[in-house]
């Protein structure tokens, strides 16, 4: 056998090995629910489990899921930010440093303040007038804030 | 000439093919080490993926055996060690705005072996002297410390030298349940009358532990559960007065209720009843500060006649329980372990913080859980109401010394016992009401408009002894008002 040919066998062994364990620990780590819709994906780690089990019992159970609330409208940037939040989370969860019990961000609120007016519209609008600035915004989860789950 | 410029070629060649070998093995090799670098990357994220899906199992490893004959905390503490770490940390002592406790050096000696005691209460604000006059408070009273000091604390007093203090101080001061249980041959309510009717000092010999696991929770199934004698006839006589007949605590309450009522079992005012000492909770009539005062005069109690004005006189004992059930947080449904042992998340596990103390050492846990404001805020929200509690009092406490001192010089000018009789009922009633809140470990907190009432009514009744103390023919004591009713 050529020496090139060697060594091609060799790069591709190491390529491989690096895409079976990567891949293996996608699978193993349910990484493809985080492309779905399905609720439960958010409670694969348990630190989200309250979370989840309180939304399974509030208001909103049975017309939307996290994602309707949690992730921006738009197919781009509903995967942008379900890649950045996936990021920081597991180097939160993996690190284990993070805010307990769990806060949400700034950016993250204001996804969801947007989220409420994705079906309240109406309701939003005859509360604040049709203001474009979001300075003008009312808080929603200010009051509302067991819709979707308590803590 | 081409001779030359073949072999020139060849050389060349030959480097270069030797100089591309070298390339490729250092491509290969620097490839190996980032893959390698990349795959026990990708392993250790694995690993960890692995470790937290084991986590949220919820492992529990039964290591011993534990009955209904296991007293000591440290054999349920191989069970459980994390709550037990917890239950160990009771021994901190920090200080708060208005509570917790300072460690103060004490020489140690025969009668009090303790190098460490809190700061004393007495030297703080000398008007409870006055207040107590003639009571073994007077000699000696120390901010309270966290559960592992309760039964030293209370061995080692230097009320204990002043009066013989019976055994029914045990009820509260160590782990009794299987103490009384042996004394009563297995019979709880035998073993507490038995031990209620010793000296301290004999039944001191019964006990071993401060209050421990075995004292809330079943050993079996780890519920909570009441032990207290004291709390299962208080609660039952609470739910009679409310029209509910028979209440079992231990069969009656729900999961909620318990996260309370195990707190209640101590946490109470009380008096001891008879000759036999009985501990009893006065709640009979209910559970509000005039309920109380009611009750006390209907079985004509008195804890001692007050040295300076002859007055017979009540001590209100740490009635926490009692204002908690006046507060919004009862009403809304939150525990006291919601607020003393929150949640806390230990890997995947979520406990309850078995280091039992103020929720202002823990606000993060005890307050953010339903609060969305910052730290500060919360601390700021406490302690403004706690600052106002403690403004009236003040005003309630001089009020109070005020009127002592005017009986007193009232006596020594020849009053009669018949004309001092109301200003003396006014006492008693100024006194009990102030020391509700004064000894109620909250500084108002708990219930800080009920606090502020009973504060109020207080100051009234110091004043108005004063003015019967005034007025020329003896008058009689007005009648003690009812509390406001409820809200259904």
């Amino acid at each position: 056998m050529r020496r090139r040919t060697v060594e091609a066998v060799a790069l591709g062994v190491l390529i491989g090995v690096a895409a079976g364990v990567g891949g293996y620990t996608f699978a193993y780590a349910k990484g493809y629910s985080y492309l779905m819709n399905d609720p439960a994906a958010c409670a694969n780690c348990h630190v989200m489990s309250e979370q989840f089990s309180g939304w399974t019992a509030s208001s909103h159970r049975a017309v939307a899921t996290c994602n309707d609330c949690h992730a921006p409208s738009g197919f781009l940037a509903k995967y942008a930010n379900k890649a950045s939040n996936g990021f920081w989370h597991s180097f939160a969860f993996t690190s284990g440093r993070f805010h307990d019990p769990i806060q949400i961000k700034p950016h993250n609120l204001e996804i969801t303040e947007r989220a409420c007016r994705k079906c309240h519209a109406d309701l939003a609008v005859a509360i604040e007038g049709p203001s474009e600035d979001e300075r003008n915004a009312t808080s929603c989860v200010k009051c509302h804030r067991s819709v979707g789950h308590l803590h | 000439m081409a001779k030359d410029a073949g072999a020139k070629e060849a050389r060349q060649t030959a480097a270069e093919t030797e100089g591309g070998g070298r390339r490729t093995v250092r491509l290969v090799a620097a490839t190996a080490a980032i893959s390698a670098l990349a795959a026990a990357g990708v392993t250790a994220l694995l690993v960890n993926v692995f470790e937290r899906k084991q986590e949220a199992r919820n492992p529990f490893y039964r290591v011993v055996e534990i009955s209904d004959e296991t007293e000591d905390p440290a054999i349920w503490g191989k069970n459980f060690p994390l709550q037990y770490d917890g239950y160990l940390r009771t021994v901190d002592q920090v200080r708060t705005r208005f509570g917790g406790s300072e460690a103060v050096p004490h020489t140690p000696t025969k009668a009090d072996p303790r190098s460490i005691v809190a700061q004393s209460r007495l030297e703080e604000d000398p008007r409870l002297k006055t207040m107590w006059a003639g009571y073994a408070f007077a000699k000696d009273f120390r901010e309270e410390r966290g559960h592992a000091h309760m039964l030293d604390d209370q061995t080692f007093t230097e009320r204990q030298q002043v009066v013989v203090q019976p055994g029914t101080c045990m009820h509260c001061h160590a782990s009794v349940y299987l103490p009384y249980k042996r004394l009563g041959n297995g019979d709880l309510i035998k073993g507490f009358e038995a031990m209620n009717g010793m000296p301290y000092s004999e039944a001191r010999k019964l006990v071993a532990h401060p209050v421990s696991c075995i004292d809330c929770h079943d050993p079996q199934t780890m519920q909570l559960r009441v032990t207290r004698p004291g709390f299962i006839e208080g609660i039952r006589s609470l739910e009679a007065s409310r029209g509910v007949a028979d209440y079992d605590v231990n069969r009656d309450a729900s999961r909620q209720q318990m996260r309370s009522y195990v707190c209640g079992q101590c946490h109470v005012e009380y008096y001891f009843k008879g000759p036999e000492k009985r501990l009893v909770y006065p709640w009979a009539k209910g559970l509000k500060v005039e309920n109380i005062l009611d009750y006390y005069e209907e079985v004509k109690h008195k804890d001692w006649v007050h040295a300076e004005t002859g007055a017979e006189v009540l001590k209100a004992q740490h009635p926490e329980f009692e204002m908690y059930n006046q507060g919004i947080h009862a009403r809304s449904g939150v525990a006291c372990a919601d607020c003393h042992m929150p949640y806390k998340r230990e890997g995947a596990l979520k406990i309850s913080d078995h280091h039992v103390r103020s929720p202002l050492l823990n606000i993060n846990n005890a307050c953010q859980t339903c609060h969305k404001w910052d730290e500060g805020e919360m601390r700021a929200r406490v302690e403004t109401i706690q600052e106002r509690t403690f403004e009236l009092r003040n005003i309630a406490m001089d009020a109070l010394v005020q009127l002592i001192d005017d009986i007193e010089a009232a006596r020594g000018a020849g009053k009669t016992d018949a004309e001092l009789e109301a200003p003396r009922k006014l006492q008693r009633r100024a006194q009990f009401m102030l020391d509700f809140i004064e000894a109620e470990n909250s500084m108002g907190f708990h219930a800080p408009q009920e606090a502020a009432r009973i504060l109020g009514k207080s100051i009234d009744a110091s004043r108005q002894g004063q003015n019967a103390l005034r007025a020329p023919a003896p008058p009689a004591a007005p009648p003690l008002e009812s509390p406001p009713p409820a809200a259904k």
